[in-house]
């Protein structure tokens, strides 16, 4: 994040790099958002809308970033697939009258918001103390050099990324085979 | 980076008064087209040819009581019928429509088209859920699984042009394809690279912007003897005018993209006057027989329709696919 948005010497709001910092606090704030009500709605329909518009301002940030191609991707893949998904999935599985959950686990209650508090301000001492160097652009990032990036220097990744996906599809036809049997 | 945020916003305002005119004006295009096609009037009281009935049927939808249903999920239902519309707005934003008319150039224009039209299943599961009606859910869920299944053999010819053209910027496709009718992508004669399949990957892709769209034989989400009437049941005046009108603005996407990808986009078939006026015929030529085909075939069921895409629309596109990188090695 750009210090100089948080100083008063910062650029005016409605110069080129005021209204960036605009729109990238604008896309932090629907991130927050998002993950606030995927995770403190009851119904789980709600969450997963909380969750695509977590995934929106996720696409945001990227796209602030300087590079298009993964926000599309991330609107194409979270938004338009995996979330989906995941509904269909509830849908399918449980059904949609929620209980209240109480407090349950040693984890909830005082000791949760403990853990929680101290999450927190390990990361933001970590995010404060790190000295964060700006690093020099290392391509375009566009669509052309990220592919052949994945298919030269990183294709070990890749493939192995693919061989995850092997396997999950087959995890789900064991499944999905073994539930038609009984 | 004022003037391209003004273009921007201008092109905002563009973008909806088109989708918006176009919605009204197709509903009328459809109902007479049906009415023809069935030996019936069709609106034709109010004004010449019945042309004052969009703008009354407008006023009548706005005018009607936002009913809410006392079981919703209020916040969803309302949110419903907004993301049906906007991503379909947001569309057109980066569709080029001649070669100076374009609101926002993006070199990855054809991802972007996609990614806001995988948006609208989305709307219609939250529509479908948010409504507490056991027919609107099953109703989203068709739909949705038919858009999902459907998006992937329209994805992989997609790749398929962008190999062809090597450039996923929609200017980029169109530019690639100027200088008569010969060089379109929808025919096989491409210098360097003789591809007998293009035909049939045009007839993929068409099929499947009818079936992304849902429009009729491919409509089983909407069924008024199984579901009384489908995702938009609970839904009353501009709600359900929300829906229909991004309904209409896909369709309009749908029809823009398969003449940009196949047809040359603006390019004249015979090289002369390229413009605007080609492209607007051909995206309205094909909505036309968007509307002719939906009077004139009898609705698929369920599975016929997901065997249809899983079983032949995809392998048949994975071999379209193969088929074209080999070429493009050879040649």
């Amino acid at each position: 994040m750009n210090p100089t948005l948080l100083t008063s010497q910062g650029p005016s709001l409605f110069s080129a790099d005021g209204l960036a910092g605009l729109i990238f606090l604008i896309m932090v704030a629907v991130m927050l958002l998002g993950g606030l009500m995927a995770c403190t709605s009851e119904r789980l329909v709600r969450s997963v809308a909380g969750l695509v518009v977590c995934f929106v301002g996720v696409a945001g940030i990227f796209y602030y970033l300087n590079s298009p191609f993964i926000a599309v991707m991330e609107m194409l893949i979270y938004v338009g697939a995996v979330s989906i998904t995941i509904s269909f999935a509830i849908m399918l599985a449980a059904p949609e009258q929620s209980k209240k959950i109480g407090p349950s686990g040693p984890l909830a209650g005082p000791l949760g918001f403990l853990t929680a508090g101290l999450a927190f301000g390990g990361l933001a001492v970590l995010g404060c103390r790190t000295v964060w160097p700006v690093q020099a652009k290392i391509n375009s990032g566009s669509m052309e050099t990220i592919g052949v990036r994945l298919l030269n220097e990183y294709s070990m990744v890749f493939e192995l990324v693919s061989l995850v996906l092997l396997v999950a599809i087959l995890g789900a036809l064991i499944l999905a085979r073994s539930g038609r049997n009984h | 980076m004022s003037l391209t945020l003004l273009n921007v916003i201008v092109a905002v305002f563009i973008a909806i008064a088109f989708a918006a005119l176009n919605a009204a004006y197709l509903v009328w295009a459809e109902r007479r087209g049906a009415a023809r096609i069935q030996r019936r009037p069709g609106p034709n009281i109010n004004g010449p040819f019945g042309l004052f009935q969009p703008p009354l049927d407008g006023v009548k939808l706005m005018a009607k009581q936002l009913l809410i249903p006392g079981d919703v999920d209020k916040i969803l239902f309302m949110v419903a019928p907004v993301l049906a519309m906007a991503p379909a707005i947001t569309s057109f934003v980066t569709i080029p429509f001649s070669s100076h008319i374009v609101g926002h150039n993006m070199h990855i224009g054809i991802l972007l088209v996609f990614a806001f039209a995988s948006m609208g299943g989305m709307a219609l599961l939250l529509a479908g859920w948010s409504s507490r009606n056991k027919y609107s859910v099953m109703s989203s869920v068709r739909a949705v699984s038919q858009a999902i299944a459907y998006e992937i053999p329209m994805l992989i010819t997609a790749i398929t042009i962008v190999m062809i053209t090597g450039t996923t910027d929609l200017m980029g496709i169109v530019k690639a394809q100027t200088g008569g009718f010969w060089h379109w992508n929808i025919f096989p004669f491409k210098a360097g690279l003789f591809n007998p399949l293009m035909l049939m990957s045009f007839l993929i892709f068409f099929i499947c912007s009818l079936a992304e769209t849902n429009r009729a034989p491919f409509d089983l989400g909407e069924a008024e003897s199984e579901l009384v009437a489908g995702f938009h049941t609970e839904y009353g005046s501009m709600g359900f005018g929300l829906f229909f009108m991004g309904e209409y603005a896909n369709i309009v996407i749908g029809a823009s993209l398969t003449t940009i990808l196949f047809l040359g986009g603006w390019d004249c078939p015979f090289g002369l006057f390229p413009g605007v006026w080609w492209f607007l015929l051909k995206i309205y030529l094909l909505i036309a027989t968007f509307i002719w085909i939906r009077w004139t075939f009898p609705r698929t069921t369920i599975y016929g329709l997901l065997n249809l895409s899983w079983k032949i629309l995809i392998p048949a596109s994975l071999f379209n696919l193969l088929l074209t990188a080999g070429l493009l090695k050879v040649f």
